[in-house]
């Protein structure tokens, strides 16, 4: 089969792969119909994710259908569509029981700390991913969901990370109804969490980025006020300013990893790996949210430490709340607020890659050429 | 407006929002969210059929955190550990996920990996190409000029080193091989004389 290949940082190329064989009796194989670049690819493709290894398959967001089942699957069969939500859980261990599906403790042998994830390194349990034409589906019957009839190919790839985590982070902002949220990163989970902040009843929804064109993509799509912070001496006084001086309520950090606004953050992070993540919006997060409010974090950091402002935090009461999002437990409202048109994903769609020119799609969304905002990946043949 | 106990007023009222918003409020009671409470039993919502998964077969000895009681029933199998860096890695599995020592000693198989690699690379009949493989080619067709200048990014200043993280290994193994060859041609030269 073909399959993306990581080549070390900045280097991937595209191969021919033996097909992945059942390993487990509640394994699947699934051809890959439509998969897609995340943000978060980003951080191993730029090297920064400890034991991402030379060989391996990245894509954690693919949608496909059913090849091959093992022996103890009873709820899929050959031929059926699927969307398989980025974590890998078991469905029955303590945290999977209390539906912390992202916190699996039976699927990554290499970290406690994190559960599995397809394609996204040894840390997160060395699976194979999606941007291929065949994948390893672990725990068939609990993962993957039959697409529905009336949903779209890209919607529902949509609907395997981006959609659901930006929603997720809106609602560990534990919004109330008037609220000012404030969301770094117009990215697709920004610009979810974003959207989905009123839903959850925002009073006022600002976005923060440096892209001017996902900014206007934040105004169209998610009704937000928009500031691009390179044109603000300090965006955390810019913000105090534009909230009587309280700072928001709910801030939501939808950035990550590699995050700008700082020189050496970013460096320090994106190119010495000398750190899990440049915590630039999350401290900016920190210090423009209000006294006693919530600062969510949706943004992927890596395990490494972080220089994270948490004086400020202690000092402001802050709640903190974070964790990577348990997807399939998002999915049935979601799938009624896709259906009901209040959320669009494939709006957000801007690049369609086909699998055989994956290089050349990492590079470009990388780069931020051409207004990519998510850049799918097509398979031959679809 | 001045410190006081009032909240500022809203800019649109919530009849405003939810007139001009599609959806707005739609998730308005914060019980009735997905997420919410954040740990709520889920076992029946999952599909398993077990309360302890078979476990998968072991193909080889597979690294795993300190921190684990056993081997996860069920785990990746890609790319095994080889070479200089599958060594790296396998030391660092001896140090837990709450010592610094085992997340350098994984960023540095990393790097040992990627050059391993390359090299690995040269005695197949398709080398690495630096070229093909960072997708730069796909400059030309997607807006270069036009997607990083007369916008306000603040990227480039270090996407310009983005090249060097790409050469910059090369370059140094290239000045360490015409350095250390000269010495051994230096001094097979003295032991002719």
């Amino acid at each position: 089969m073909r399959a993306m290949v990581y080549r070390g940082p900045y280097k991937v190329r595209v191969e021919d792969k033996a097909p992945p064989p059942i390993e487990h009796p509640n394994d699947a194989i699934v051809r890959v119909t439509l998969g897609a670049i995340c943000g978060s690819d980003l951080h191993l493709y730029h090297g920064m994710m400890p034991d991402t290894r030379v060989g391996m398959t990245f894509g954690h967001e693919f949608i496909g259908v059913v090849e091959q089942v093992g022996s103890s699957v009873q709820s899929l069969k050959p031929g059926d569509r699927v969307m398989v939500p980025f974590n890998i859980f078991c469905g029955t261990c303590y945290f999977c029981a209390r539906g912390l599906y992202s916190n699996c403790h039976n699927v990554n042998p290499n970290a406690t700390a994190v559960g599995g994830i397809y394609g996204y390194s040894h840390t997160c349990g060395g699976y194979d991913g999606g941007q291929a034409e065949l994948v390893r589906v672990p725990f068939a019957d609990v993962g993957p969901t039959v697409i529905p009839d009336w949903m779209d190919d890209e919607d529902a790839v949509m609907l395997t990370d981006a959609c659901p985590t930006g929603y997720f982070g809106a609602q560990l902002g534990d919004i109330v109804e008037g609220d000012v949220v404030v969301v770094f990163g117009a990215g697709p989970v920004g610009l979810f969490a974003a959207k989905s902040a009123w839903l959850m009843g925002a009073g006022r929804v600002v976005v923060i980025d440096h892209l001017e064109y996902r900014l206007e993509k934040a105004r169209t799509f998610a009704h937000a006020e928009t500031f691009n912070f390179t044109e603000y001496d300090d965006i955390v006084v810019h913000l105090k300013k534009v909230t009587d001086h309280l700072g928001a309520d709910v801030v939501i950090d939808a950035v990550g990893a590699e995050a700008d606004g700082s020189f050496l953050q970013h460096v320090t992070t994106a190119k010495l790996k000398l750190q899990g993540g440049s915590p630039v919006a999350l401290n900016w997060a920190i210090d423009s949210v209000r006294k006693g409010g919530t600062v969510s974090v949706v943004g992927a950091y890596g395990p490494l430490f972080s220089a994270v402002k948490f004086g400020d935090a202690l000092n402001k009461g802050l709640t903190l709340r974070m964790n990577q999002c348990p997807v399939k437990r998002q999915w049935p409202r979601l799938f009624e607020h896709v259906r009901n048109g209040y959320l669009k994903p494939r709006d957000l769609v801007t690049h369609r890659i086909p699998l055989e020119h994956i290089a050349e799609g990492y590079h470009i969304f990388s780069s931020k050429l051409d207004g990519c905002i998510k850049p799918l990946v097509v398979p031959d043949g679809y | 407006m001045p410190y006081t106990a009032e909240k500022p007023p809203p800019a649109r009222t919530s009849e405003e929002l939810r007139a001009t918003i599609p959806g707005w409020g739609v998730d308005l009671d914060p019980r009735d969210r997905p997420s919410v409470p954040r740990e709520q039993p889920s076992t029946h919502l999952t599909g398993a059929h077990w309360d302890f998964p078979e476990r998968q077969p072991e193909k080889w000895p597979r690294e795993r955190s300190v921190e684990h009681k056993f081997l996860t029933p069920v785990f990746g199998t890609a790319t095994p550990p080889r070479g200089l860096s599958g060594g790296i890695r396998k030391a660092a599995y001896r140090y837990s996920e709450g010592r610094t020592a085992h997340w350098l000693l994984l960023v540095l198989a990393d790097r040992v990996d990627a050059q391993e690699s390359h090299l690995r690379s040269f005695l197949t009949l398709r080398p690495d190409n630096p070229i093909t493989q960072t997708g730069v080619l796909s400059e030309l067709r997607h807006h270069p000029i036009r997607s990083r200048f007369g916008v306000k990014r603040t990227d480039l200043v270090h996407q310009s080193l983005d090249p060097v993280v790409v050469a910059g290994p090369w370059v140094l193994a290239g000045a360490a091989v015409y350095v250390v060859g000269r010495r051994v041609l230096r001094s097979l030269r003295g032991l002719m004389r």
